[in-house]
């Protein structure tokens, strides 16, 4: 029986360092750290040199002066006198808001369209593979480009709707559709709480959270009263009355009144103006990024064996059940992964609201501003630093609602 | 017993039935149409409406289209020619085919150098695509990145040349010393190609290119579809190697390069494409030597391929990981080291795996190849929104030429799905 032997212990030579395991790792970090750090220097060494040349430094203190320049399409208070900074914040608003119409509208017409598409209707499914492809396969810019020009071409001037005859007419007297955007009717409280637009819509909120956690435990009574009878007692009703008499008594309360648009001159006043840029903006991205959606969703059926649906119909559950009970919850998660990179796809995609002029971030801070103050380094890295930051925000919080519904293995 | 005398058989089969023909509800189109179509309430809604959606589509764009003019001088004349009949003004894609192909500064007698390159493009092409090709095409497809190079640009022909032989001898030195390690092929092939190109670079006469015989173009003057062509082909190559370096370096025990490899990937894919683009466009000059001149072409190109590469390598990365780890140690155990092991077992399965994911990429960046018009060069769609909207003759005619951009688009995107498509049939060799 021999006794291992330690290997001879050599002395060290340069050569192990190339030819040598445990010293080659080291050795190729060493000179990746060395090539970093030279091609870092360079990089700043020629950005200073640079900035020096042309009599610049890198300040952030232009985002105090004023801007100088008008947006249309705002959620919070903007004249052209507040600061670049606000502008700012005006278009990173504008972008979030562009990006949750997208994504809530895409997934309803990624779902249908995926469903649709595995659809025993030969004619149907044909039309949905013919949508995916279509969409899937055109730039988005030239979507968001195309329904923009429908929109302005297609609809009305606001002009089109004086006069005693006018061409053109609201649709049921509250909604107006004009090349320059959608004008709807704005809800206001005439005796809201101390006056504070902010504070009632809280308030809002608060009840109709309230109202889901109410029918929440009403269900949850229901499964176990069904468990112990047998019997599921009728919620329906019970339901609606816990979603709609709150509301119903809060909106009378506070004087629910409907500030509808009307001409004046020759445009519209009053009510929400949805503007032109935002709409096919929504609307492209919604239906470009459908069509990606369509092909999770059907990849996601198709992924539950066949097995599921035939055990499922050996119960005796029928066709929507079927779906409802046994093939989505499982289709979830395998679909829910690649949604995540879709909304994410949406978000950045957002930012070619700076074609067709809707001010999000991208066109307010990367575009206007920086081309007023000339500070690209500036406004650029702000810009990806928002970027990154949704990202990560996004993808996060999906992340967290994808372990939720993940199948729990022991 | 007795059953069978008392009840006397009626009627006892003497031959067989002559088989007769399936009911007509059973057979043919009308058992297509009653499974497919009309199987039930719903379906039979469905189909009706997809008639109707069909049918009003066609009834509103035929007719736009079969009356289009296509020999006209400006929009008035084609409304003239129309005399207020619905159709389309085509006649904007014939006037103009130049620009939107060529951008509108190409010169007109060169037009000849870019269709050319494209026509030889396909033939380098061709054996990457389809290995069933004599592996000696190869050879027009290492050669063609130049070729094309100097038939776009123009200018002196040394250029192109220089960079050829650099790239030659590089390849040179790596067969030689690569064969024994790899890293010192390596970094001997880098070293060779930047004495050549340094060298070669500095015995080019100045003013080489003024009476070259194809004229110099700047890449300011580039544009249209061929601008799309070109930045899709240039960064969709480029970015395979470093996607795939990208994806090995992740994987890396070195944690280090592994953390950098990280860094680079997710910082990339968290911002959009545009945020890269004004990088390239207001940004990047400060990054290089205050003398030097490094044209937006180039920088567009350097920020696409770095974009691009970032996905590529996510792509990779979910290969490597498919491949069970019995692969890696198979590897280990024949005595192949790190270069080797990837060259010979890892990357060849793992490629494979990630072909779908990679067409998927490269189509994308083709169809992102438009965002370029919003840092204004002129590509298709730059000239359609640019100098085509705006000149006064074809104000108006959004229709026609969006729809020509969205059909180009279509058929190249496409028909690289569908390339794909077949390549994974192809290279399937799992038996199912």
């Amino acid at each position: 029986m021999s006794t291992m032997t330690d290997p001879p212990k050599a002395d060290f030579r340069l050569s192990m360092l190339i030819n040598d395991t445990r010293y080659r790792s080291l050795t190729f970090q060493v000179i990746a750290a060395i090539v970093i750090a030279l091609s870092i220097w360079y990089l700043g060494n020629n950005l200073i040199q640079n900035l020096r040349a042309a009599g610049l430094n890198i300040s952030y203190e232009f985002l105090g002066d004023p801007a100088g320049y008008d947006i249309n399409q705002r959620l919070v208070e903007y004249d052209s006198q507040s600061s670049h900074a606000r502008a700012a914040i005006v278009g990173l608003l504008n972008t979030l808001l562009v990006a949750f119409l997208a994504c809530i509208t895409a997934t309803i017409f990624g779902v249908i369209a995926g469903v649709l598409r595995l659809s025993k209707n030969w004619l149907v499914s044909k039309l949905m593979a013919i949508y995916v492809e279509i969409f899937r396969n055109i730039p988005v810019l030239i979507w968001i480009l195309i329904i923009f020009f429908i929109m302005t071409a297609v609809l009305p001037s606001p002009r089109a709707f004086r006069g005693e005859d006018p061409a053109s007419s609201m649709v049921l007297d509250l909604f107006a559709f004009t090349n320059r955007g959608v004008y709807i009717p704005r809800p206001e409280f005439t005796n809201g709480l101390f006056g504070v637009t902010f504070l009632n819509w809280l308030l809002v909120l608060v009840v109709l959270v309230g109202s889901w956690f109410a029918s929440r435990e009403i269900e949850k009574r229901a499964t176990k009263t069904q468990e112990l009878t047998g019997v599921r007692p009728k919620t329906m009703l019970v339901k609606l009355a816990v979603w709609l008499a709150p509301f119903g008594i809060l909106m009378f309360l506070m004087g629910l009144t409907w500030n509808v648009p009307e001409l004046k001159g020759f445009n519209f006043s009053g009510g929400i103006k949805v503007g032109g840029p935002l709409i096919a903006l929504w609307f492209a991205l919604s239906i470009y990024t459908g069509a990606f959606i369509a092909e999770n969703v059907r990849a996601g059926i198709q992924a539950i064996s066949k097995g599921q649906t035939e055990a499922a119909a050996a119960l005796g559950l029928r066709q929507g059940r079927i779906m409802n009970l046994v093939i989505l919850p499982q289709a979830l998660r395998v679909i829910i992964p690649p949604l995540i990179s879709q909304y994410l796809n949406i978000t950045k995609n957002s930012s070619l609201a700076i074609a067709v002029g809707y001010a999000d971030i991208t066109a307010t801070l990367g575009g206007i501003t920086l081309n007023q103050t000339g500070r690209a380094i500036e406004c650029v890295l702000l810009l990806m630093l928002f970027y990154l930051t949704a990202s990560l925000l996004i993808s996060m919080g999906m992340n967290i609602y994808n372990a939720s519904v993940k199948l729990k293995e022991r | 017993m007795s059953d069978q005398t008392t009840n006397p058989i009626a009627f006892v089969a003497e031959g067989t039935i002559p088989p007769a023909p399936p009911p007509a509800n059973e057979t043919g189109i009308v058992k297509w149409l009653r499974e497919n179509l009309f199987s039930g309430v719903t379906n039979t809604v469905l189909t009706v409406l997809s008639l109707l959606l069909i049918y009003v589509l066609v009834k509103n764009t035929m007719p736009w289209i079969f009356n289009g003019v296509w020999q006209a001088n400006s929009l008035s004349e084609c409304r003239e020619i129309l005399a207020g009949k619905t159709g389309a003004c085509f006649a904007v894609l014939t006037e103009r085919w130049p620009q939107l192909i060529y951008g509108f500064k190409y010169p007109e007698e060169a037009y000849w150098r870019p269709n050319l390159a494209f026509v030889l493009m396909l033939v380098a092409f061709a054996p990457v695509l389809f290995f069933d090709l004599p592996r000696k095409m190869l050879l027009f497809t290492a050669v063609y990145p130049f070729l094309a190079f100097w038939l776009i640009w123009g200018g002196t022909i040394l250029v192109p040349l220089v960079a050829l032989i650099g790239c030659v001898g590089a390849s040179l030195v790596f067969r030689k010393l690569g064969s024994n390690s790899f890293a010192a092929g390596f970094f001997g092939a880098i070293a060779t190609a930047l004495v050549i190109w340094n060298v070669g670079g500095a015995l080019i006469p100045e003013g080489a290119s003024d009476n070259a015989w194809l004229t110099a173009v700047p890449s300011r003057d580039l544009g249209g579809f061929m601008l799309n062509m070109m930045l899709g082909v240039t960064c969709v190559s480029l970015s395979v190697p470093l996607g795939i370096a990208l994806a090995l370096g992740r994987q890396s025990n070195m944690p280090l390069i592994k953390w950098v490899c990280v860094i680079f990937i997710e910082f990339i894919r968290g911002v959009p494409l545009i945020t890269l683009l004004f990088v390239a466009s207001v940004m990047l000059a400060y990054f290089f030597p205050p003398d030097s001149t490094v044209d937006l072409f180039l920088r567009v190109v350097i920020m696409i391929t770095m974009f691009s590469a970032a996905y590529i390598a996510e792509v990779i990365r979910g290969g490597l990981a498919a491949l069970p780890r019995g692969q890696y140690e198979a590897a280990d155990s024949l005595g192949l080291d790190y270069p080797q092991a990837m060259q010979l077992i890892i990357l060849p399965q793992a490629l494979k795996i990630s072909i779908p994911g990679i067409v998927n990429v490269a189509v994308g960046l083709f169809k992102d190849t438009t965002l370029v018009s919003v840092i204004s060069m002129f590509d298709l769609v730059g000239m359609i929104r640019g100098p085509i909207l705006a000149s006064t003759q074809w104000n108006g005619v959004y229709w026609e030429l969006l729809g020509f951009a969205a059909l180009l688009f279509f058929v190249v995107c496409y028909g690289i799905s569908q390339y794909s498509q077949w390549l994974e049939r192809r290279l399937a060799t799992d038996h199912r």
